[in-house]
């Protein structure tokens, strides 16, 4: 295989085939987790090692898999990958588990694993699988981490918890944005992302479901609506 | 006692919907809700996926799973909680699979109606999401149906709902890059603002 597909795998799920801005896979981590960066990067390193080594096992197993229990298979090696992510985080950092409590149990039902997992690790080989998962692992990062980073500073005045806008609650000048500390805001926030990206990316933008009759558009529609 | 069930039930529904305050099940909640009927069979489905893996989870965590469980067997000072997970997805991804048989061998009308959605069931956090928050409560059997059908009434809820805006948003004129998907993330970010407003109610 050539270099330039391994470069493809990695690079092309950044901003062009985002999983969570194009795909709509793995959002509901997205939301709940992101009002405090470092949290959020223990999750996204969660998510892209879980993915990266579920898509390496499934691949080097894919042609041993039978196609009516797939889903099955593929459950119990996601869950086994999660179980480890999760004691270990028990072991090393105990606070930033508590802080994440059922959101790490759910990366076994995150979307991207389960999504890369059918859609790529089935059909390719475990080494160009393995890429491809760390591609749209960090992919997923790109967005989780942007929308932390301004959850956090805009609505808290800091980053990685050190003071970065002095909160006028401290004596500085900065008024917090509470709404961004609510987790609603991380919707509103992806919203405003897909936008920018879609302005960027023109072919992403959606088709509309119907199509405006010829009729409705010619000019002189609106005189004889208003009877001129 | 009634009272109480009824609480349990209001609480999961409102104020601690499954979609719109706890974010689960999103991916699907997002996708699936350019129709109503699509939302609608969607929603019956996860409703009854909820009422049977939540209260099979609840057995599972009492009996077998949490410190000190299989005492009733005689065998003491066990705790098996580090495979949870495991036998969370496994028991929800097994009666998914016997739900759609049953389904296509009895009752084929609603079969035919729900058929397309169940493979998608098992990956719906929502459902994995409700036996996790069960476990972390700490809920009784019973407590745990009244639970699992109040998580999955709440999604469908909320997915029905989506589905009626979105539907009504069809022949707006919206910016180029935010028709679709950006709207409908700001769409959902604003229900869930508003599902918010329960959060001041106390039982």
């Amino acid at each position: 295989m050539s270099l330039k597909r391994y470069q493809e795998v990695i690079v092309n799920p950044l901003i062009k085939e985002n999983p969570i801005t194009l795909q709509i896979l793995g959002i509901c981590s997205a939301l709940a987790v992101t009002n405090n960066l470092s949290v959020t990067m223990v999750m996204c390193v969660a998510v892209t090692s879980v993915i990266s080594f579920s898509n390496l096992f499934i691949s080097l197993i894919r042609n041993y898999i039978p196609t009516s229990i797939r889903i099955i298979v593929q459950m119990t090696i996601i869950a086994s990958l999660v179980i480890v992510v999760d004691e270990l985080l028990k072991a090393y950092d105990y606070e930033t588990s508590k802080k994440l409590s059922v959101f790490v149990g759910l990366i076994i039902t995150n979307c991207i694993v389960m999504g890369r997992a059918e859609a790529f690790a089935m059909k390719e080989k475990p080494l160009v699988s393995f890429f491809d998962g760390l591609g749209n692992g960090i992919g997923y990062s790109i967005i989780l981490i942007g929308v932390a980073f301004i959850r956090e500073l805009f609505g808290a005045g800091t980053l990685f918890g050190y003071e970065i806008l002095p909160l006028v609650s401290n004596g500085g000048w900065y008024m917090g944005n509470n709404l961004l500390l609510l987790p609603p805001s991380s919707f509103i926030i992806i919203g405003l992302f897909i936008w920018l990206i879609r302005s960027l990316q023109k072919d992403q933008v959606e088709e509309d479901d119907f199509v405006v009759s010829k009729h409705s558009t010619s000019p002189d529609l609106t005189k004889r609506e208003l009877n001129v | 006692m009634f009272e109480h069930y009824l609480n349990i039930f209001i609480t999961t529904v409102f104020i601690e919907n499954i979609a719109l305050s706890l974010f689960l099940g999103m991916c699907t909640f997002i996708a699936i809700s350019k129709k109503i009927d699509a939302a609608f069979g969607l929603g019956v489905a996860v409703i009854v996926v909820c009422v049977l893996t939540v209260p099979l989870n609840n057995l599972i965590y009492n009996y077998v799973l949490r410190e000190d469980a299989l005492t009733w067997l005689g065998i003491e000072g066990t705790n098996l909680e580090f495979v949870e997970l495991i036998s969370y997805i496994g028991v929800i991804a097994a009666s998914v699979q016997i739900l759609e048989m049953f389904l296509d061998k009895y009752v084929p009308a609603l079969y035919n109606a729900l058929g397309q959605f169940l493979p998608l069931i098992t990956v719906n956090c929502a459902i994995l999401g409700a036996s996790l928050f069960m476990v972390e409560k700490d809920l009784l059997f019973t407590e745990s149906i009244v639970y699992g059908f109040g998580a999955g009434f709440g999604w469908a809820l909320a997915i029905v709902v989506l589905a009626g805006i979105r539907e009504k948003l069809k022949y707006s004129d919206i910016p180029e890059g935010l028709k679709g998907l950006g709207t409908t993330f700001i769409i959902v970010g604003l229900m869930s603002f508003g599902f918010m407003s329960f959060g001041g109610i106390s039982l």
